[in-house]
Parts: C-alpha cells; structure tokens; sequence
C-alpha cells in the first residue's frame, strides 16, 4: 500500500504521480519502441491499428468522456481527415503539413457542428451528430472529383520531401509518435483550467456556467479538439489501409468509437487505448471461434454484430466504468486486500431529474 | 397531377416513419429515454410476420395479428430484463444499451437459416393491387398503410383520452412521483409502454414490407425516423404523426426534383435546420430546467 501525501499543488498535477508509474510507463514505452524488433508483421500492424484507432477514441473520449456530449457522428471527423489526407498526398504535400491540415479541417467541420450543439443537449444533440454523420457520408460519396465517390480512393505513401514512409516499421513508429504527442496534449490539457471546464460540465452544466464557465465557448472548444484528434487519427488510418472508401466512415464506424469508449471505460485516457486493443482484436477472436461454433451461427453474417452488441449490453450494465474501472477495482481490491468493500465503486443512483416541463 | 402523386407517396412513406417515430415518443414520454432498437424492433415484426406465414402457413391477418401482440410481449419482457436495472441512469446509458440491442437483434435475424440473410418478399393478399384514376396511381400497399395508421391513430388518442391505462400513462409521464404517490404502479405501466411501442413498431414492419423488402437491414429505416419525432418536438404524440408525414413528403420531393443522393439525407438536413432554428420541434413547448 502506498500512501502519497500532497504537499503542494504541484504535486497534484503532476503527470506522474511516483516512481512506480515512471517505471512501469517507462517500461510500456520501452516495449512499444522496440516493437518491430520482437513483434512479427501481423502484430505489429495489430498493434499499428491499435494505436490509431487509440488516438480515435482519445478524441472522442474528450468530447463524450470528459465534456458529456456524446456524439454518434464522430466517423464523420474520422472521414474528413482521412480525405484530406488522402487528397493532400497525391497532390504531393509532406504528411506533416497534410496530417496538420486533416486536422485542421477537421476542426472547422467540428466548430460548424458545434454551433447548434450550443443550444442543444442530450439525445438531441445525439440525434444532431447522428444526422450530421449521415450527411458528411454521402457528401463523401458524392463529390466525386475530390473523393472518388463510392467506388473509393487509393491512398500514397507517407512522403516527406522525396523520403518516403514505405515499410511498415516506419509508418508504425510515425503512429508511435502521433499517438504519444495526442496522448501527452490530452493529459496535459486535462490538468489545465479548459480541461477542467470541461469536466465541470460533464458533471453539471448549472453549476458550471454559476461558476463562470463559458458554456458555448468551451462546447465549442471541446466539438473542435475532438475533431482535430479524431481528423490526425483519420489521416494515419487513411495511410495504413492504403485504400478508402466512404463506406468505412458511416454509422457503423461511428458506433464502433462509441463502443470502444464505453468498452475501455468512459472518462479515462486509458480506457481509450484499452477500448481500442478491444475492438482490434475481438474480431479475431469471433474467427478463431467461429470454427468451434454450430455452423448455422458460426457462418452466419451477423455473428459480429451480436457478439459487439451483448458485449456493449454487458458492458453497460455490469461494468459502467469500463475495462479501466475493472482494473482500478481489482487493483484497489489488491492494494487494500483484507478491508475491500463492495460498494467502494457504486454508482450513485440520480433519481429521475424530469426535462419535461409538464 | 405529379405534385398530388408525390404526395401520396410521400404520406404512405411518412406513415411508416411517423409509426416508428410513435414509438420512439411513447418510450421517451414516460421513461425519458430514447430507444434507439427501434427500427430494429419493427425488422424483428416484420421477420416474425414473415416467419409465420412461410414456416408455420398461417394466413397473412392471422400472422400479422400474432405478430404485433407478440412483439408487445417482446417488448414487455426488454423492459423488464435490460432496461429497468438501468433506471435512474443517465440518458446516454440506455443510449448504449439500446444501440447493442439493436445490433444483438440485427445479428441474431442473420442465423435464422434460409430467410435471414436473404431479401425476402411478404406475400400479403392486397399486394399488387392498383388503381388508376384519370393518371394518378394509387396502390393498395399505399393506401393501407395510410387508412391503419389513421385508425391506430385514432385508437391511441381513444385510449390516451378515454380509458384508465391510458390516462394513467399520461399521468406517469407528467410527474413519476406523484404518480406512484396516486397508486399508478409506474414500473408495470412503463413496461406496458414498451409493449405498446414494440407492437406500434412490428405493426409499421408488416405495412413497409410490401413496398420494400424484408431484410436484416431494414431497420435501419428506424434512424430516419429520429429527424420525423424531433421535427414533430420530441415529447409530442400527434408531433410524432405530423414530423413523419413532413419528413415523408419532403422525401419523397426531394427524390424527384433534387439530384440523386438528396433523397437520403433531406430527413437529416431538415432536422438540422430545425433543431438550428427551433429545436424544440413544431409541437413541443419551451423548456427551460430549473435548478
């Protein structure tokens, strides 16, 4: 057991907060930057994929982990990166400057959808990005002389002033890099007073805005942050398929983030990651069993869909806190091994707070 | 005359929407949550019509009758094993719970062998019936669903008005409490509310199967009905009816004088420029929480 005694305010943001966490993160890294070295070519692209779609569940955890807005429209952020990244290289851009406008561009759409999500809240606003997504997709399959249309776009090489990205160490160490910045700006932003904002709202918006927190302003905020994170993570995932089309950015992806958030555990950084090892590698999962399965469920084609669905339903109500709650309960169970408590981790019932005026 | 055809066509097709829209209020009227398994729950009638007719041979009324009263039992029994536990969460909880249910339920269809991952066509006896008056086409398929839905209408707003199980709904949607206070046992009348939507929703399966298919996918139909309740303001019944005839009608314009691809995406397009303009829909009041 380990007890850390603050002393000062610094202490209570620091990004480590002892020597345990140094040496156990250090360790992580260590592993993930040595990677190519022990992993074969299919983990390591396993691995790839868990990384990007990590950076797309930090961006969406912003927005509906931390900030409360939840949105079922986020593959729309994810799309739009992935175009203009798409776009942007074979117009011959180097991917920092590409990745950099995916992103930004990404940021203008989420400010755009962030304006009305100002005045509304709740499943409006779910119903608000779920349109939104509907749009943003067949836009994608229509504009035909930027997009391709359905009939999809090939995706170049990573370039960089003639170096190219061709193996995939490379591409996978540039991931590396793109998800440690995200993942150190989100942290770093999180102990920062916009952060903070946005938790305050998440956890009630009256509150915050009687203690001076600027409700549009930070929504906004939050919409274009999310969009960014979600756009950076677009763009590498354009470049590791290597081939887009707008299928792959509709509501099914859209609910796929939302699931990886829920899964890895709403309102934590690690949750995101955790959700995302999640969702690569339950698919794999479904196919080694799918042998072992009566073929009339086994061949079926839905037998994904049902396997995400009861996970997501079990998932939502067992373990509210997700994979990272389960573990922040297993270690508190070790920590404090003989004097654990049950109820330590309830969840406090609201009781029904009507929206209805009559 | 081709205006007045599009319209027809645009009412039978918002029928559809402001049915499962209809259930969509329901739900959120009295639990304040969204159901977004829906869509799903009327793929679920129209498969169990579906199944009924091929596989059992009963006749079309007697499997649709089976049906509808077996999928308010369905939806009887989600309540009580998957929403309830949940009760007193926050709305986006019973958001995930009902998006993993819609996609357990669009799995499941896919195992059923021979018919579930096909395209399959409901033989109804009214099926390929027309009327040609002086130009205009009318359909059967179009009509009935136009003259049911008028009359579970008009049963719903019988039922709401008049009986006890109706005005009893109406008052555990308006305060919970005191509700429960008053000796209304909310919990079971929330149960039969979701057995009423569920019904309302495999009824609007069996009147869209003639006119498209019966497919696993086919509940994705469900998603355009959240622009039809949120135009209609989205704790208002006859809201519901009238956002779907508006989402049908414009549809059904924008699918012959905008170009191709407009006809998909005009329900979302108009529910943004409504939830910008007025998000409280047409019919719902302004609302402001109080702390």
């Amino acid at each position: 057991m380990r007890f850390i005694f603050k002393t000062d305010y610094v202490q209570d943001i620091n990004l480590v907060k002892h020597r345990g966490q140094l040496f156990w993160y250090g360790l992580l890294l260590l592993a993930l930057l040595t990677a190519p070295l022990w992993a074969t070519s299919y983990w390591l692209s396993q691995l790839n994929f868990v990384l990007i779609y990590g950076v797309a569940g930090l961006g969406l955890m912003l927005l509906a982990g931390y900030t409360g807005l939840a949105s079922i429209g986020h593959a729309a952020f994810f799309g739009v990166g992935a175009y203009t990244e798409a776009y942007l290289a074979t117009k011959g851009w180097p991917f920092p400057l590409s990745m950099l406008a995916a992103g930004a561009l990404s940021a203008a759409v989420g400010v755009v959808v962030g304006l009305p999500a100002l005045r509304i809240k709740g499943m409006y606003l779910a119903i608000a990005t779920l349109s939104f997504g509907f749009i943003v997709e067949e836009a994608l399959a229509r504009w035909e002389s930027v997009t391709g249309g359905n009939s999809g776009m090939a995706v170049k090489v990573p370039e960089i002033w003639g170096w190219e990205l061709k193996s995939s160490e490379s591409f996978y160490w540039l991931s590396l890099a793109v998800a440690l910045l995200v993942t150190l700006a989100v942290l770093n932003l999180l102990r920062s007073s916009t952060g903070r904002a946005f938790i305050a709202i998440r956890d009630s918006e009256i509150s915050a805005q009687s203690m001076g927190i600027q409700l549009a302003r930070y929504k906004t905020v939050a919409f274009a942050l999310s969009a960014v994170i979600v756009g950076l993570a677009g763009a590498l995932y354009a470049h590791k398929l290597r081939f887009i089309s707008p299928e792959q950015f509709g509501i099914t992806q859209s609910v796929e983030l939302l699931l990886l958030v829920v899964v890895g555990g709403l309102g934590s950084v690690h949750g995101a990651y955790l959700g995302a090892i999640f969702i690569i590698t339950m698919p794999q999962l479904i196919s080694l069993a799918k042998d072992h399965l009566p073929p009339a469920i086994g061949q079926a084609t839905g037998l994904q869909s049902v396997v995400f669905g009861l996970v997501l339903m079990a998932f939502v109500l067992f373990e509210p806190m997700g994979l990272y709650g389960r573990w922040l309960k297993i270690r508190t169970y070790l920590e404090l091994f003989p004097i654990y408590r049950k109820g330590m981790f309830k969840r406090q019932k609201s009781f029904q707070k009507s929206e209805q005026q009559k | 005359m081709v205006i007045l055809q599009l319209t027809i066509s645009g009412i039978s097709l918002g029928c559809i929407y402001a049915l499962i829209a209809l259930g969509f209020v329901l739900i959120y009227k009295a639990t304040e949550t969204v159901n977004f398994a829906q869509g799903e729950l009327m793929m679920l009638g129209a498969f169990s019509g579906l199944v009924l007719m091929k596989m059992v041979g009963l006749p079309f009324w007697a499997a649709a009758l089976i049906a509808v009263v077996g999928m308010g039992g369905f939806g009887f029994l989600v309540e009580r094993i998957a929403i309830r536990p949940i009760l007193g969460q926050p709305q986006f909880t019973v958001v995930m719970l009902t998006i993993g249910l819609g996609y357990v339920l669009r799995g499941l269809i896919t195992m059923i062998p021979g018919i579930g991952s096909d395209t399959n066509t409901l033989e109804v006896p009214y099926k390929g019936v027309v009327w040609n008056m002086s130009g205009l086409v009318l359909s059967a398929e179009q009509l009935a669903i136009i003259l049911i839905t008028a009359v579970l209408c008009l049963g719903l707003y019988l039922m709401f008005r008049y009986s006890k199980i109706g005005i009893a709904m109406q008052a555990a949607s308006q305060n919970q409490i005191a509700a429960y206070y008053m000796g209304i046992p909310v919990k079971r009348l929330n149960g039969l509310v979701w057995g009423l939507s569920a019904a309302v929703a495999a009824l609007a399966g069996l009147l869209l199967a003639p006119i498209t298919f019966v497919h696993a996918n086919m509940g994705y139909i469900g998603l355009k009905a959240f622009p039809a309740a949120v135009v209609g303001g989205f704790g208002s019944l006859p809201g519901a009816i009238v956002g779907g005839l508006v989402i049908g009608i414009v549809e059904s314009f924008a699918g012959f004088y905008l170009p191709e691809g407009f006809k998909d995406i005009a329900a979302y397009v108009v529910v943004l420029i409504m939830l910008v303009l007025k998000p409280t829909g047409l019919f719902g009041g302004s609302v402001r929480k109080k702390v």
